[in-house]
């Protein structure tokens, strides 16, 4: 698993990879009452907004953290936009992209260096 | 919210209670304030709606005005504010507005007639100019403002049984009923009123008492202690504006649908009528109707529509939200804003401009869900 400064995680699942909000970043988030997912099929470039969520507090962008095409998404996150503070590094992953450059995994962190980063 | 810088933020008494019970402190209107404690937004929204929540809003301003006797001070008071003050009888609190000389509304607030004198709480950003305010413009009226006690409301259906387990009176209250009552062993002064749109109490408390009794609330297992954040989305499904929000000094009483607040005695043809500042528009806008209103706005779909977003009809921006968020006892995004009068009618769809896309969003009236007072 990896992770992103934007405190997204990366989780590579046979030449695809998955990707969700930390629990650090759910906790900081709030309770979750609305996700918009991408579409399926959609070409994405690293840094675009692929993702939008909405807390009782605030909206935030998810964005993509390599480029690619995005293959799957988590529809029933739609319906029960909650389920990402429950558990969000399992079954509230938001997409699954196919990655055009893997390399660019290699710019993320372990999860080691992911604790020390959030401190 | 109107957030300030996080210098000079001013500690409420109860603040070290609040990280106690693990409140997440942010600035508000100058003081570091809880948003919310460990249960979240969400969960402490739910729980005041179906039993009891406490909050600490003792950042508000506490002001009781004297005057040579009850009908001097009343009509003194009434120079400032479009409500009828004469007449409200000892005991009784009341909703008012403070209007400036163009109509607009200076503040919001609740006054109480406590006999020989009205106690006053008004709003925490505003405190300091209201009381200046009151200070130049009601010659021979003492303002004296209240800096030794805290503001607790404990809202919600529990509320009652909860607060009648440490003084048994407080269950013959009725809404907007003020009074007198010992908690903690000290005296408070109690109102049977609220923010929220349920039964509750608001209870301003001597500093040197107020942890006591903030404690003995919370160890009532029915309790739950409440931040800003659900306070925001229990007053919104109420259909509750937020002064600097919904209101200010641009939006008339009856741009803001608070004429409600503007009782007979005040209105054209009333024993009283006019002689608040303002009164040429608004009661000029009281009889023809004002060019825009504040509506109840549901979103279509789950995505909330906060502050600032635009509305647009017809392919023009028509108005914009003034508060919005996700309501959860509605279980869908609620949001107000001012639409023109025309298109301020129940049932009529308008757009709201999102993430650069336009929904559709529903007139609805307020409030989003009924109240809840006992009468």
């Amino acid at each position: 698993m990896k992770f992103t400064e934007e405190h997204e995680w990366l989780r590579a699942e046979d030449d695809l990879i998955v990707v969700g909000i930390t629990e650090h970043a759910a906790e900081q988030l709030g309770d979750i009452v609305f996700v918009e997912l991408p579409e399926v099929g959609a070409q994405v470039n690293k840094d675009d907004e692929v993702v939008v969520i909405e807390s009782v507090k605030a909206a935030s962008d998810i964005l993509a953290p390599i480029d690619g095409e995005i293959v799957e998404v988590n529809e029933p996150l739609v319906e029960d936009p909650g389920k990402v503070g429950e558990d969000p590094t399992g079954e509230a992953w938001f997409f699954k992209i196919r990655p055009a450059d893997p390399s660019q995994m290699d710019d993320y962190m372990d999860e080691a260096a992911y604790l020390a980063y959030i401190g | 919210m109107a957030d300030t810088a996080d210098d000079d933020l001013k500690d409420l008494p109860l603040a070290g209670l609040h990280a106690e019970l693990g409140g997440k402190m942010v600035p508000f209107a100058g003081y570091s304030m809880p948003v919310q404690y460990a249960a979240g937004v969400m969960k402490e929204h739910l729980h005041t709606r179906a039993a009891a929540g406490l909050f600490d809003v003792s950042h508000m301003g506490q002001v009781i005005l004297r005057g040579a006797d009850p009908e001097t001070l009343a009509l003194a008071f009434e120079s400032l504010t479009p409500a009828a003050v004469l007449g409200l009888k000892e005991g009784r609190q009341r909703y008012g507005l403070l209007t400036n000389e163009a109509g607009g509304i200076l503040d919001d607030l609740m006054f109480a007639n406590r006999g020989d004198h009205l106690f006053v709480v008004v709003n925490a950003a505003c405190k300091a100019a209201d009381i200046a305010h009151m200070r130049v413009n009601l010659p021979g009226i003492e303002v004296e403002e209240i800096t030794d006690r805290c503001l607790l409301a404990l809202q919600g259906p529990g509320a009652e049984a909860a607060l009648a387990r440490l003084a048994p009176e407080v269950a013959e209250m009725r809404f907007m009923d003020v009074g007198y009552v010992t908690l903690a062993g000290a005296e408070c002064w109690i109102s049977r009123s609220g923010y929220t749109g349920e039964d509750g109490y608001e209870i301003s408390v001597p500093d040197d008492a107020a942890e006591d009794l903030a404690r003995a609330l919370v160890e009532d297992e029915t309790v739950l202690p409440i931040g800003l954040g659900a306070r925001d989305s229990l007053r919104l499904e109420a259909g509750l504006c937020l002064y600097g929000h919904d209101i200010d000094e641009t939006t008339s009483p009856v741009e803001a649908a608070l004429q409600w607040s503007i009782q007979k005695a005040r209105r054209a043809g009333g024993d009283r009528a006019g002689g608040f500042p303002g009164a040429e528009r608004i009661l000029t806008e009281l009889e023809g109707g004002p060019s825009r209103l504040r509506v109840g706005l549901s979103p279509q779909g789950r995505a909330p529509m906060r502050e600032g977003v635009t509305l647009h009809s017809g392919g023009e921006e028509v108005g914009r939200i003034t508060s919005g968020a996700f309501g959860p006892s509605v279980e869908a995004p609620v949001s107000m804003g001012y639409l023109p009068a025309a298109l301020a009618v129940p049932g009529t769809e308008v757009e709201g401009a999102l993430r650069g896309r336009l929904a559709p969003v529903t007139v609805t009236g307020l409030p989003f869900r009924p109240a809840n007072f006992k009468r």
